[in-house]
């Protein structure tokens, strides 16, 4: 029984870690296109090296809502609880 | 979750018939299927290298102008002293990026969707970048790690030995995760509407996901270098 509300807890917990995660990277990636869409629009020249900053930038942003999947995961899967959970759920 | 059904495990258990190498490779997939990828590639760059002609034919076309493309790339970002360090960088690019796209084809799985490769690529890189600094300044090469101010030293050593280790574990993560992630997506997606070509719009965005992945290591790695060679300020 504990171990059921461990898991309950658990799931909740990684559910709001990526909605989270997800809210923030959202607003980031979110300003940083706009500025990068702005640049283009005034100088159409440059939008190789902005295209590539961009991109960069974007993969930075993605890798902190990336750490909230890995954390998520590891609170569901490699808990100590993890094995009993399975043992109850019949795998 | 369903185990996906993996071609070169199942050759290897039906070859050595449950022995120790059948045992092994179900254990750990990823390390089959990176030295798959390191066969792969080894075996294209023989068959270009073999027939190597003043007039390039199909196959060496496009090994040059990948090659010329990442060279150019390179040199582009840390000017003429990074030649040298073209191997690497192309070497762990290639790498990576055929690791990630190798997951796309059925019964195949990302070895960048473990995390031992991962962490392996990103020490190499991370401990590259001391041995440039070493090689570039010396005993100097210490001055990158104390900051401008002499009686700050011992808080901005620490910080920066913290952050030089969140180096590796931030390169190794990240990759991981997005491989991983994306395998996860799939898996879910299979389960609940596979039937219905549901899966097939994330493996485009797969293809996507794993360009810019090796893109975005490969272009840390330069950064990391590059701030290794210059000079401290």
């Amino acid at each position: 029984m504990n171990a059921i509300s461990f898991f309950v807890a658990s799931v909740c917990a990684a559910g709001f870690a990526i909605g989270i995660a997800a809210f923030g990277c959202g607003l980031g990636q979110g300003n940083g296109l706009k500025a990068a869409v702005e640049g283009i629009a005034r100088n159409p020249e440059a939008s190789g090296k902005i295209t590539t900053t961009l991109i960069i930038g974007l993969a930075l942003i993605e890798s902190l809502c990336i750490y909230a999947l890995v954390v998520a995961l590891i609170i569901i899967y490699a808990t100590p609880y993890a094995s009993t959970i399975a043992a109850l759920l019949g795998h | 979750m369903e185990e996906p059904y993996l071609y070169i495990v199942k050759l290897i258990e039906a070859i050595s018939h449950g022995g120790f190498a059948a045992t092994v490779a179900e254990k750990y997939p990823y390390v089959v299927y990176q030295w798959v990828v390191m066969v792969v590639l080894i075996l294209l760059s023989f068959f270009a290298v073999k027939a190597v002609k003043m007039v390039p034919g199909k196959m060496q076309n496009i090994f040059e102008i990948v090659i010329s493309g990442i060279e150019n790339f390179i040199i582009g970002i840390t000017g003429e002293e990074g030649r040298w360090l073209f191997p690497i960088l192309a070497t762990v690019f290639i790498y990576i990026l055929a690791c990630n796209l190798i997951g796309l084809v059925p019964g195949f799985t990302p070895p960048t969707a473990d995390l031992n490769t991962t962490l392996s690529c990103a020490l190499v890189v991370v401990v590259f970048t001391h041995i440039i600094g070493i090689k570039y300044h010396g005993m100097k090469y210490i001055k990158h790690f104390l900051g401008p101010i002499w009686w700050l030293a011992p808080l901005i050593f620490v910080i920066e030995v913290i952050g030089h280790v969140a180096r590796a574990m931030s390169l190794s993560v990240r990759l991981f995760g997005n491989m991983r992630g994306h395998e996860l997506v799939l898996a879910i997606l299979f389960m609940l509407a596979g039937a219905y070509l549901a899966p097939l719009p994330i493996m485009a965005l797969g293809i996507f996901v794993g360009i810019v992945q090796a893109f975005v290591f490969f272009i840390l790695s330069i950064m990391y270098f590059q701030g290794a060679m210059e000079h401290a300020h």
